[in-house]
C-alpha cells in the first residue's frame, strides 16, 4: 500500500481533494444561502428565480455540469479562469471544477436551509416585522441565524456529498483521489483490492469526522424552544 | 423620554389616534370583516371581545398590516398605512404588538430582545438601549433575568418580556392579540397588572382578550364582535350590565354563568 501511495504521489491527490471542498463548500454556501434568500423574498420574480436554479441544477447530473463547465466556459466561450503560465491548465480546470461543484451544490444548500426556516414558527418573523425590522433585517437577525442553526443536520449531509462528489472532476483531468485510483488501476491492476481499500478508507477518513461534528453541532446548537 | 417609555406622540389626548374606515377582508370565501368602522382616541383603553372566529384577532393584526385588508382605510396619527417597504416597518415600529404566543426571539437573550428594535430600527446607541431595557426589564418585573434565554422562563414571564420589547420602541398605541390565552391560569394576572399599569399610565391600548375582569377594570370601552362584524361599541358598565344586541346577551350568558 505504501508503494502505491509514493508511486501514484496519492497524498496529493488527497491534498487536491480537500482543497477542492473545501472551496467548494465555502461556495455553495455562500451562493447557495444568496439563492435561498430570492425564494423567501417577497418579491415574485426573485422567487421564480431562485426556484429555477433549484429546479435546474438539483436535477441535472453533476458529470453534466463538470464537463459543460469545462466545455462551454472555457473551450467554446474562451473565458479565461487563470493565467497562461506552466500550470494554466491545471489551474483552469481546478477552478472550472471549483465553479462546478459550487453551482450543483448550491442548489441543495439552498434546500437545506429551507428546511431550517420551517423549523422556524412564524411568529418569529411576524414579532420581527411588528418592531419595525425591515425584510433584509429581519432575515439578516432574526430569520437566517435561527435557520442555520435549524440546518446543520442537512447542511452536513450535503458537506459529505459533496466530499464525494469531488470524485466526479476526474472528467475533466483534476487529480484528486479518483483521478489517481484510475491510474493505480490501470498500472497496477494486480492490487485492485488495495487500490479500492485505500480509496474507500481515504473517504471515510475525510467525512466520518465530519458526520460525528455535524451530530454534535446540531444539538449544540440547536434554538431551544 | 417622559418617565417611563410611553410615547408622546403628534397626537393630544382624546384625538382619534388609529381610525378604521370601512375596512373589510376575505380569507377565501370567507368574508372575516364586513365594513369595521372603529375610532380609537388618544389615551383610550378599547377591549375588543367576541366568540372565536368572530374576526377580532384579525382586526387586531389588520391594525399593523401583519394581514392585508381589500378596501377600507386605516389610519394612524393621521397617516394612512404604508402598503410595504420601509414605510411599512417605520409605522410599525409605533405600533406596539404583543401575541398569544409571545413571539420573544428564541436565540437571543431577553436583554437582547428588548435592545433589538431600539439599536435597529431606532439607530440608538447600544448602552442606552441598554439602559432603557433594564429599566424596562424592571418595571415588569424581570429584570433579574436579563441575561437568560427565552425557553428558560414562565410563559408569564416571556410575555411580560414581550410587553417591554414592545414598549422599547416608545409605540404611540399598543395593539395586544389574546395576551394571556396561552397562559397558565396563576400567570394570567402578573400580565394582566402590567397591562393594567400601562392603562393608568395614559398608553392607549386595542386589547383582544376574553378576560372580562380587565375589560371592566382598565376598559375604557368594550367592542364586542360577531361574526366578523363590530356589534357593540360601549363602556364597559353599559355593556356587561345591559348589552343591546342578542347576540351579545347571548355571549355574555355563556361565560358569565359560571
Amino acid at each position: 500500500m505504501l508503494e502505491l501511495i509514493e508511486r501514484f504521489d496519492f497524498f496529493s491527490a488527497v491534498w487536491m481533494t480537500v482543497k477542492l471542498t473545501l472551496w467548494a463548500a465555502l461556495g455553495s454556501l455562500i451562493l447557495g444561502t444568496f439563492i435561498a434568500v430570492l425564494r423567501l423574498s417577497p418579491i415574485k420574480v426573485l422567487q421564480w428565480a431562485g426556484s429555477t436554479y433549484v429546479t435546474v441544477f438539483r436535477n441535472t447530473p453533476l458529470t453534466v455540469v463538470v464537463v459543460a463547465a469545462n466545455l462551454v466556459i472555457w473551450n467554446q466561450l474562451g473565458l479565461e479562469v487563470a493565467a497562461r503560465n506552466a500550470t494554466y491548465l491545471d489551474d483552469t480546470n481546478f477552478r472550472l471544477a471549483i465553479l462546478a461543484l459550487v453551482a450543483y451544490h448550491a442548489a441543495f444548500v439552498c434546500e437545506a436551509i429551507r428546511s431550517g426556516v420551517n423549523t422556524i414558527p412564524v411568529g418569529q418573523a411576524e414579532a420581527a416585522r411588528s418592531i419595525g425590522l425591515t425584510f433584509g433585517q429581519n432575515l439578516r437577525h432574526i430569520i437566517l441565524p435561527q435557520a442555520f442553526r435549524g440546518a446543520v443536520t442537512p447542511l452536513g449531509n450535503v458537506l459529505i456529498a459533496l466530499t464525494k462528489n469531488t470524485t466526479v472532476v476526474t472528467a475533466i483531468g483534476v487529480a484528486q483521489v479518483s483521478h489517481a485510483m484510475r491510474r493505480m488501476i490501470e498500472f497496477r491492476s494486480d492490487v485492485l483490492f488495495t487500490v479500492f481499500g485505500l480509496v474507500a478508507l481515504t473517504f471515510i477518513v475525510l467525512t466520518l469526522p465530519l458526520g460525528i461534528l455535524t451530530g454534535w453541532a446540531s444539538e449544540k446548537l440547536a434554538v431551544k424552544r | 423620554m417622559t418617565e417611563t417609555g410611553i410615547a408622546e406622540s403628534g397626537t393630544a389626548p382624546g384625538e382619534p389616534l388609529v381610525v378604521l374606515k370601512g375596512v373589510n377582508k376575505h380569507f377565501g370565501d370567507l368574508h372575516v370583516l364586513k365594513d369595521i368602522d372603529l375610532t380609537v382616541h388618544q389615551g383610550e383603553v378599547v377591549v375588543v371581545i367576541g366568540p372565536s372566529g368572530s374576526g377580532k384577532s384579525t382586526l387586531c393584526r389588520t391594525i399593523n398590516r401583519l394581514e392585508t385588508f381589500e378596501s377600507g382605510s386605516i389610519t394612524i396619527g393621521g397617516v394612512e398605512l404604508p402598503e410595504e417597504g420601509k414605510a411599512l416597518a417605520q409605522l410599525r415600529a409605533d405600533v406596539g404588538m404583543v401575541f398569544q404566543s409571545f413571539n420573544l426571539f428564541h436565540h437571543k437573550t431577553i436583554l437582547e430582545n428588548v435592545t433589538m428594535g431600539p439599536v435597529k430600527v431606532r439607530k440608538m446607541k447600544p448602552e442606552d438601549a441598554k439602559k432603557l431595557a433594564t429599566e424596562l426589564l424592571e418595571r415588569v418585573g424581570v429584570g433579574h433575568q436579563a441575561n437568560k434565554y427565552p425557553a428558560q422562563l414562565s410563559g408569564g414571564q416571556q410575555q411580560r418580556v414581550a410587553i417591554a420589547r414592545s414598549l422599547a420602541m416608545r409605540p404611540s398605541v399598543m395593539l395586544f392579540d389574546e395576551p394571556t390565552s396561552a397562559l397558565d391560569p396563576e400567570m394570567v394576572n402578573e400580565v394582566l397588572d402590567v397591562m393594567v399599569q400601562l392603562a393608568k399610565a395614559g398608553m392607549t391600548m386595542i386589547v383582544v382578550t376574553h378576560e372580562m375582569g380587565f375589560a371592566r377594570k382598565a376598559g375604557d370601552r368594550v367592542v364586542f364582535m360577531s361574526e366578523g362584524s363590530i356589534v357593540e361599541d360601549n363602556t364597559p358598565e353599559e355593556f356587561f350590565t345591559n348589552p343591546q344586541s342578542n347576540r351579545a346577551k347571548d355571549f355574555l350568558g355563556k361565560i358569565l354563568t359560571h
